[in-house]
């Protein structure tokens, strides 16, 4: 997990989730590329943030892309979160004795409900579903500290933005193998806004 | 061990605040709620020792002695930057066998302007307006640089902080490390 470095964070508003991540690809202490992608489009409202040794991150967004499609061709509708959590959940305990090295965010709004949903899971799938807001990378307790003193309840897309950006920058700059530039995603029921954050790099 | 979680100190224009949590732990069991680690040297300074609790109160001994010595040969209290500046000759001096303290001194100092001082276990320190320290520090150093240091904030007018808005804010991570505090300031 602190091979490559990584720091993701999703959290719910009113009628709205976000999910945010930084973007660097280093290898220990060495920056490689800061244009890395950790968060990846599962569906329309839903995606999925993979922190975590890099190889395995994109292993595991082709398997569960692959595995996704096949679901939707045989069901013939979207994904709920909920069910795709299970997905997930069930690619890495299928892995149990020789784990992929990434511990999951999920981050979407139910297609029939538009209820928000977000969930973070351990390497071998164990999930943890919140109201509030969940964190997984290097630097999760920097994170936490942020998250826990920032969020508050029902915020609005534009608040929400500005509270997950300010929680993932102020965290990942007191980590030494995460930072280097943040994406954040905001997904509300008929739109996803995709930023880019000019974040420090150094 | 029986170990310390946190201390936190901040440093304003003329005060500075320093507190910590309560709790006394060893793993995951709890041996008490009501043990602060702050403790008050002088009239304007306040250490904040988190680490192992028997050197804490080894070192607070040695310092105690080492202030009283002070007092009687110069007739006045030791100033803050001068307990900062002792207390790390006094933790370089066990460099080879530590204490395993990590030490915040608050304080004031000689022109009357609010200082904290961090330390690591050997006595590498540095005079800064705000830091985190113990096994909580993580949590809460990225919170100040953001809500002190105004940290990733673009267009904002960096006003000096009131001492209402760090005693607030103190109190907010202090509540946030663990759940039980003191607070001096």
């Amino acid at each position: 997990m602190e091979y490559n470095g990584a720091a993701i964070i999703a959290m719910t508003g009113k009628n709205c989730v976000a999910i945010a991540a930084d973007r660097r690809y280093g290898v220990q202490a060495q920056t490689v590329a800061t244009d890395f992608q950790k968060i990846f489009e599962m569906g329309p409202r839903l995606f999925v943030g993979l922190p975590g040794l890099a190889t395995d991150v994109q292993t595991v967004s082709q398997r569960l892309k692959f595995r996704l499609n096949l679901y939707e061709l045989r069901e013939n509708r979207r994904i709920k979160p909920k069910t795709f959590m299970s997905m997930v959940s069930n690619l890495l305990y299928e892995r149990r004795f020789g784990p992929y090295f990434v511990e999951p965010v999920i981050a979407g709004i139910d297609p029939k409900t538009s209820q928000p949903y977000i969930a973070s899971m351990d390497l071998i799938g164990c999930p943890m579903v919140t109201e509030d807001f969940v964190v997984s990378g290097t630097c999760s307790e920097q994170m936490y500290g942020m998250c826990e003193s920032l969020w508050e309840p029902d915020l609005e897309p534009d608040d929400l933005f500005e509270t997950i950006s300010q929680a993932l920058m102020n965290a990942v700059d007191r980590d030494a193998v995460s930072g280097w530039g943040g994406i954040v995603y905001v997904i509300e029921k008929d739109k996803v806004t995709i930023r880019e954050l000019k974040a420090r790099m150094d | 061990m029986f170990i310390f979680r946190t201390v936190l100190a901040i440093a304003g224009e003329d005060f500075s605040v320093i507190a910590s949590d309560t709790r006394l732990s060893q793993g995951f069991s709890i041996h008490s709620r009501d043990m602060p680690k702050t403790y008050k040297l002088t009239g304007s300074t306040v250490l904040g020792a988190c680490g192992f609790h028997g050197d804490v109160l080894t070192l607070t001994k040695v310092l105690q002695a080492r202030l009283k010595i002070y007092e009687h040969d110069h007739n006045e209290k030791m100033s803050t930057p001068a307990i900062a500046a002792m207390l790390s000759t006094m933790l370089y001096y066990r460099r080879f066998f530590p204490y395993y303290v990590y030490n915040i001194v608050a304080g004031i100092d000689d022109q009357g302007k609010g200082c904290v001082f961090s330390f690591d276990p050997v006595g590498s320190y540095e005079r800064e307006s705000y830091r985190a320290g113990g096994s909580a520090s993580a949590m809460l150093q990225p919170l100040l640089d953001n809500q002190i240091g105004f940290k990733n904030q673009e267009n904002v007018t960096k006003t000096s902080l009131s001492q209402e808005k760090a005693v607030n804010l103190v109190k907010d991570c202090v509540h946030l490390g663990s759940g039980e505090g003191h607070l001096y300031w």
